[in-house]
């Protein structure tokens, strides 16, 4: 117990990397899903095969399987566009390639929330703004974000859950995370038990932190009305 | 692209596909025992038993299964108490570390799951049940069960398949499974991506047999309530 004070600040430091690394993945895979959603709702029907076989190909495979393919597959892509363009080694930085593959793995899960969520706005809704003479970019900022971000929070909160979980792999390609750092330091003053169960309550805090806030969220995005059941 | 080093080590795969399906089978059937009577016991709002079970299915939910993982393997090695007990010889083993700990992070999805379905099951199959003078214990058994389970089994897809790739943190813990075998062919014979790239390949065919099989499954079970709609 006096070791994990001692080693408070290290395990702090670590957290930091995890929140800093869980944030940057939801932004990219904000950008990707909506991206996919996009793809996946136009008539594009390239964008359409492209966004199926993006979403297709991430829910076969393990976030961890992606990682090291991100990681050891990148470097060696760098290593050989360096040997073509004559650019030397350049070590590819753990907490990008955590952050791409992440971002890129929970984009696709993202697609499906974002298209799910604009499926529910009736069509009626966006006909009744068309025939008002209303622009198409005013129909979606005015009548169809609105609600898309009202029907999406409850998806959204589900995957951001999952993908804190999902970044406590990262530390698989050392990263000096919040696992990867409690293990170093479990170990060095063999408590490991000790260690993992601060990391283990830290997590749970974050996955209670998270949830009150989408709660709130969900509760201040939700218009009270004569469809609710309460 | 070396593919013949993957060819020439294509028993490591096999062998690592039997050990992911043993593992991820051996964890679903685990997680299943306990997932039936928590689930019911959650359902029922059992005094005592239905918050400690809650306790249960937050923490395991809550938190990253690699972490639960390290917390058996590496963890429990600190107390003298477990290292000179009986099941030293087991807890020891990473193949048996693993395989308790993906039962219990199964077993508390699966508890959710079951929740929910007994929760959403309509009051009229009980009260039809009940009226046709079955007792308790055969209503349970006969109808809210198998139609629970029924209800149950999309999240339940979603599930084993979250079984599936959650057993990948094995391989950090030195145990051979799919992703093993990739990550030892790569070091072997000084790889980038080959091995992983053939790990993903094997992931995504055991995933796509699966979704298949739930929804030939789905198509068999769940058809009254499609014709309902």
């Amino acid at each position: 117990m006096e070791n994990l004070i001692l080693y408070a600040p290290l395990l702090a430091r670590g957290t930091l990397v995890t929140v800093q690394l869980a944030l940057a993945s939801l932004l990219l895979a904000t950008i990707l899903g909506a991206f996919g959603a996009a793809g996946k709702i136009g008539d594009g029907g390239f964008a359409r095969s492209a966004v199926f076989g993006y979403t297709t190909l991430v829910r076969g495979i393990p976030d961890l399987v992606l990682i090291l393919l991100i990681y050891f597959g990148g470097q060696r892509l760098l290593s050989v566009l360096g040997g073509w363009f004559g650019f030397g080694y350049i070590d590819i930085s753990k907490f990008w390639a955590g952050v791409i593959a992440i971002g890129f793995f929970y984009g696709a899960y993202l697609t499906e929330t974002f298209r799910g969520a604009y499926m529910t706005i009736p069509r009626g809704q966006i006909e009744a703004a068309r025939a008002l003479g209303l622009k198409r970019f005013t129909i979606l900022w005015k009548v169809t974000l609105p609600q898309l971000v009202r029907f999406a929070i409850a998806g959204y909160a589900n995957v951001w859950q999952v993908l804190v979980k999902s970044t406590a792999v990262v530390s698989v390609i050392s990263l000096q995370d919040l696992v990867g750092l409690a293990n170093d330091a479990g170990k060095s003053v063999r408590e490991p038990f000790t260690f993992f169960a601060a990391v283990f309550m830290i997590y749970l805090f974050f996955t209670f932190i998270s949830q009150s806030i989408f709660n709130w969220l969900e509760r201040r995005y939700t218009i009270k009305g004569r469809n609710d059941a309460a | 692209m070396q593919l013949n080093r993957i060819v020439e080590n294509y028993d490591m795969f096999l062998q690592g596909a039997w050990m992911t399906m043993q593992l991820t089978g051996l964890a679903l059937f685990f997680g299943f025992c306990i997932a039936l009577p928590f689930g019911l016991a959650r359902a029922r709002r059992a005094r005592f038993l239905s918050p400690l079970i809650n306790v249960y299915v937050y923490a395991f939910r809550g938190t990253p299964l690699l972490v639960q993982l390290y917390l058996v393997y590496y963890g429990l090695a600190q107390f003298d108490v477990v290292k000179d007990s009986f099941a030293w010889p087991v807890l020891r083993e990473a193949y048996w570390c693993a395989l308790i700990t993906f039962s219990l992070n199964s077993g508390a999805y699966a508890t959710e799951i079951i929740r929910g379905a007994v929760e959403t099951t309509p009051e009229g199959e009980i009260e039809a049940a009940t009226a046709l003078g079955l007792t308790r214990f055969q209503v349970a058994r006969l109808v809210l069960i198998p139609s629970a389970l029924r209800r149950a089994l999309p999240q339940y897809g979603n599930e084993v398949v979250f079984m599936l790739h959650g057993s990948v943190v094995a391989s950090v813990i030195t145990i051979q499974d799919i992703l093993g075998a990739g990550r030892t062919v790569n070091a072997r014979h000084y790889l980038a991506y080959e091995g992983i790239l053939t790990a993903a390949v094997l992931y995504m065919v055991l995933t796509l047999a699966l979704v298949i099989t739930f929804r030939w499954l789905e198509n068999k079970y769940l058809r009254h309530l499609a014709l309902a709609h």
